[in-house]
């Protein structure tokens, strides 16, 4: 049995232009010790499913699942209180910002072993020696004389460790990580996600990392769900999503990569992530795809072998009896990237 | 040679003085010490490190909103030491304009898209206000921005279409520098690469040179000719895109390199690690500054502060490099 | 680059098309209306403040009475639903005979006109010295800042009664007086609010298009910074009506027979106890306005607060 499943998770808001789906009926189905990644970008809602399935959503948001288990235990019936045991203790988060994620009238200290009082209880001496314990665990040098220090009295990578120690203080068996490493330096970035992958396997933990970054998915995951305006488009694992992408966003957005380009211009994607006003019908990447037809434009895909499309990919050209790339081919894509 | 020298840099420098208060030293941050360069029409050149190297001090500087503490900066022939006059000043300010990384903090909320497009050219032209609009919408056009759309609030565009804006508010003075200070690392990759492609293109059509400044390398690789390594302030490597990215000699270039993390899950690399953090600019270690997280420092490191000079391939400034020591 | 141009055209994607034509003045009220509708209060104190204003614009044509005509015969005549009271004298009389209903509508003229003209007068010199000492910084920020902090420093009335003390009294220096007691908000937050947009991209932009110090100040940073200046602005409305009643009330505001409400109040202190409409009817009339408006004042900030609002 898979340690969190997710089956059918959607997020509506209430917004002053009506309802918004920010999250539409996505699937998440994570194993003991695996290390899996949400990948979109901005307004894909990768962040909001995790949000949602952590309790954290301002209360405009409503919420809908078919199924939420983590560990056996149903999320969507179990009271407040027994959530919040389960929250914090078995499943943790860290965010992007270390700066703002931490209370800044607090000693970094007093903020781990708070942390575990809640959850863990202790005597004063065994949560001290704890937070030292952990310090060290994530690799921040002297880790006794920074249990006195401030959060602003470190650099955002130090915060950042801080962070994931608090986090795993309880021994979580799942950790999400919403863009940990976003806001730091490409040297403090290779350490912590280096920390990340040494905690999940030292302690075969779960992990979830929701990123925009390619480059550090091919480096960390597993496996990977692809997510386009709040829908869930692809499912592969890494190796597989990498070489053989069967979504075309996955296709165009791996090809737009400034590394894997070959001549001056990049293959670009037209267009740009559709907003709560300008919703398609039918497949909801239709405007933005090269390859899409009549029927992508009219009827939304359904999931096709773990891949939202009419016509998956293969080697990136579409099957499933597609009636040939129209007019634009490749090279009218590629014409088509100047306007947004 | 054919291609003119637009931009000039002799060992800039830039100190700020940190007043000393009740309970804190006073001293000196050398933001920059000492970078020297030159752009040509038509090239870019990328200026990569991570955050506290020197980066945004030098965009202050080349963009003339901050003066620099020593050194020569020649900007299309003119030494900006030697303008005086308001005239002279307003020649040089319209050579260089800048692009930020933000698109949204960069464009004015309460200005239309017509109104912060013309502002240039009023402040600096005596156009008329029908030669001002028919400017700014052949100028939007040339963005890839429709002419309707100027009549909008920035906050109705989306993040690509906002850096299309402030492209071309900065083209609006036909300036022979553009600055772009991380222009799409706040932008989603495939709205990157349509604002990327946008700016190889504008340069063809209008010979611009490009000063990009950016920590994400897989971007430098993709546009720069030229690329000037920064560590704490000082430049470490200077040399041609295909030097530095195959043979890059400095260990934090080569550090650098090997963090960036690569789209291909297949190829599992040994990293290079850099131990520790940058070390604060108020208090800068001794000799070569990278000496406390370089795995090849030695006693002279410690001691003697290298200077820049030219190896097989690149400008390097590395005391182990000098010696062969790598 | 030609390229670009050509597929403009073509190429429209349908999702750029979707903001319709509407204008961003209208898009923006209507965002306005929404957030604002939401808090109920603040719509009732909306219409309650309309309709003070209505009536003190019209106090001549709906008035039954004039504020200063005494009626010797009907003096402290008790409210019209009260034993001896007169249909002609709905609230009543005074202890000189006049009309205390019309006194109350063209006492409304005097409290809006002492709101407007202290706000006025506070906002644009709080708005001045504010975003300059933001913008300068330095020395002329200090010397500003602690002029502000030294009349934050003493109680706003003890100062506006000290200040028309000097002055003289009448409804033009209590104004004045209460102004400057005033000033030390507003310069606060455009001095706040200048400062943290001087540092956003977009002023920097403007400077290295070439932009002067006015046209940075007046046209670049300005218009960013109103939007917590408007809200204290409402709710400084009705502490600015309350002073002016209270000045009144002490005898250093307006001078009888203006019918100020504050001077009303003043003027029947001695009938608390004889005849409890004269005192009551000034005072319920303060109350309702100065509430209506600290209402209002909610709603809008909340309506202009980017904070409040959800995502």
């Amino acid at each position: 049995m898979s340690l969190l499943e997710i089956r059918n998770l959607s997020v509506e808001f209430e917004t002053a232009h009506g309802l918004f789906r920010a999250v539409d009926s996505v699937d998440l189905e994570i194993d003991q010790g695996e290390m899996a990644a949400i990948v979109g970008e901005s307004g894909s809602g990768k962040s909001v499913s995790m949000l949602a399935l952590m309790g954290l959503l301002p209360w405009t948001a409503r919420i809908t699942a078919d199924r939420m288990n983590f560990d056996g235990q149903d999320l969507l019936t179990i009271s407040q209180k027994e959530r919040r045991k389960i929250i914090g203790k078995d499943i943790s988060m860290i965010f992007q910002e270390p700066m703002t994620s931490l209370n800044p009238c607090f000693t970094v200290g007093y903020q781990i072993m708070e942390v575990i009082k809640e959850h863990l209880g202790g005597t004063k001496k065994e949560l001290e020696a704890r937070a030292v314990e952990l310090l060290g665990l994530v690799g921040i040098p002297a880790p006794e004389s920074r249990l006195r220090a401030f959060p602003h009295q470190m650099s955002g990578g130090m915060n950042q460790r801080v962070m994931i120690a608090m986090m795993i203080a309880c021994n979580p068996r799942l950790l999400i990580a919403d863009e940990p490493t976003t806001a730091l330096d490409v040297t403090i970035q290779a350490q912590i996600l280096e920390l990340l992958q040494d905690l999940q396997h030292k302690r075969g933990m779960a992990l979830v990392l929701i990123t925009h970054d390619m480059g550090v998915v091919a480096e960390t995951a597993e496996v990977v769900n692809v997510q386009y305006a709040g829908q869930q488009v692809e499912r592969q694992n890494v190796v597989d999503l990498f070489a053989r992408p069967q979504h075309p966003y996955t296709h165009a957005l791996l090809s737009a990569l400034p590394e894997r380009a070959t001549g001056k211009r990049l293959p670009s994607i037209p267009g740009v992530v559709p907003g709560l006003l300008d919703r398609p019908t039918g497949c909801l990447f239709n405007p933005r795809c090269q390859f899409a037809t009549d029927k992508c434009r009219s009827t939304p895909p359904a999931l096709h072998s773990k891949v939202l499309c009419h016509y998956p990919l293969v080697d990136g050209k579409p099957t499933n009896n597609h009636p040939g790339v129209s007019s634009q081919g490749s090279s009218g894509q590629e014409a088509l990237g100047g306007n947004v | 040679m054919a291609a003119e020298t637009v931009l000039k840099a002799n060992n800039l420098k830039r100190y700020y003085e940190i007043k000393g208060g009740m309970f804190a030293k006073g001293g000196t941050v050398k933001a920059l010490d000492g970078a020297s360069f030159n752009l040509e029409a038509g090239k870019t050149l990328a200026v990569v490190g991570e955050s506290g190297c020197g980066k945004s001090t030098l965009a202050r500087l080349v963009t003339l909103i901050e003066k620099p503490t020593d050194g020569e900066l020649v900007l299309g022939g003119f030494d900006i030491g030697s303008a005086h006059t308001a005239e002279e000043k307003r020649t040089l300010r319209q050579m260089v304009q800048i692009v930020f990384q933000d698109p949204y903090g960069s464009l004015n909320p309460r200005q239309k898209v017509s109104a912060i497009l013309e502002e240039p050219l009023k402040i600096n032209t005596s156009m008329s206000s029908a030669e001002r609009r028919a400017e700014v919408l052949s100028m939007m056009s040339r963005v890839g921005l429709r002419p309707e759309q100027a009549d909008r609030y920035p906050h109705m565009f989306s993040g690509g279409q906002r850096q299309r804006i402030a492209i071309a508010r900065a083209l609006m003075l036909r300036p022979k520098i553009v600055i772009l200070d991380e222009p799409v690392s706040a932008l989603d990759v495939s709205i990157q690469a349509q604002v990327l492609n946008l700016l190889t293109d504008l340069q063809e059509e209008m010979n611009l040179a490009y000063l990009f400044i950016s920590h994400d390398l897989s971007v430098v690789r993709h546009i720069a000719d030229d690329v000037l390594v920064m560590y704490l302030g000082q430049p470490v490597e200077h040399g041609s895109r295909e030097e530095i990215f195959s043979n890059p000699q400095h260990p934090y270039t080569q550090a650098l390199l090997s963090a960036t993390p690569v789209a291909d899950p297949s190829r599992k690399r040994e990293r290079i690690k850099l131990v520790g953090e940058l070390p604060s600019p108020l208090n800068p270690p001794s000799g070569c500054t990278f000496h406390p997280r370089c795995p090849l420092a030695n006693e002279r490191c410690k001691a003697e502060m290298p200077k820049l000079a030219p190896t097989s391939s690149a400008q390097v400034s590395c005391h182990a490099v000098a010696e062969g020591r790598n | 680059m030609s390229q670009v141009q050509n597929t403009l055209d073509q190429n429209e994607t349908p999702q750029t098309e979707a903001p319709k034509p509407i204008s961003p003045f209208r898009q923006q009220m209507r965002e306005f209306w929404f957030y604002f509708s939401e808090n109920k209060g603040a719509v009732a104190g909306l219409f309650f403040f309309l309709f003070v204003v209505l009536v003190a614009v019209f106090a001549d044509v709906i008035a039954p009475h004039s504020p200063i005509e005494q009626y010797r015969d009907f003096i402290l005549i008790p409210p019209a639903w009260q034993e001896g009271g007169n249909a002609e004298f709905l609230l009543g009389t005074d202890p000189v005979g006049r009309d205390l209903l019309s006194r109350l509508m063209h006492g409304a003229r005097f409290s809006l006109y002492a709101g407007c003209i202290v706000i006025v007068i506070s906002l644009s010199i709080g708005v001045m010295l504010g975003l300059s000492a933001g913008f300068f910084r330095g020395m002329y920020e200090t010397i500003v800042m602690r002029v502000m902090d030294v009349i934050l420093s003493i109680p706003s009335l003890l100062m506006a009664l000290v200040l028309v003390a000097i002055l003289g009294p009448g409804l033009r220096n209590a104004m004045i007086a209460i102004s400057i007691t005033y000033l030390p908000h507003y310069v606060r937050l455009a001095r706040a609010s200048a400062v943290a947009e001087s540092a956003r991209d977009y002023v920097t932009a403007s400077r290295v298009a070439g932009a002067g110090t006015w046209r940075l100040m007046c046209i670049t940073i300005l218009p960013n910074c109103m939007a917590p200046l408007i809200v204290q602005a409402s709710l400084s409305f009705s502490t600015a009506i309350l002073d002016t009643a209270a000045l009144g009330f002490l005898g250093m505001g307006a001078q009888p027979p203006a019918s100020e409400w504050g001077t009303m109040l003043a003027e029947a202190r001695e009938f608390i106890l004889s005849a409890w409409w004269v005192v009551t009817f000034p005072g319920v009339a303060i109350l309702l306005t100065v509430l209506s408006i600290n209402l209002m004042g909610d709603g809008l900030r909340d309506a202009l607060d980017p904070k409040m609002k959800r995502s």
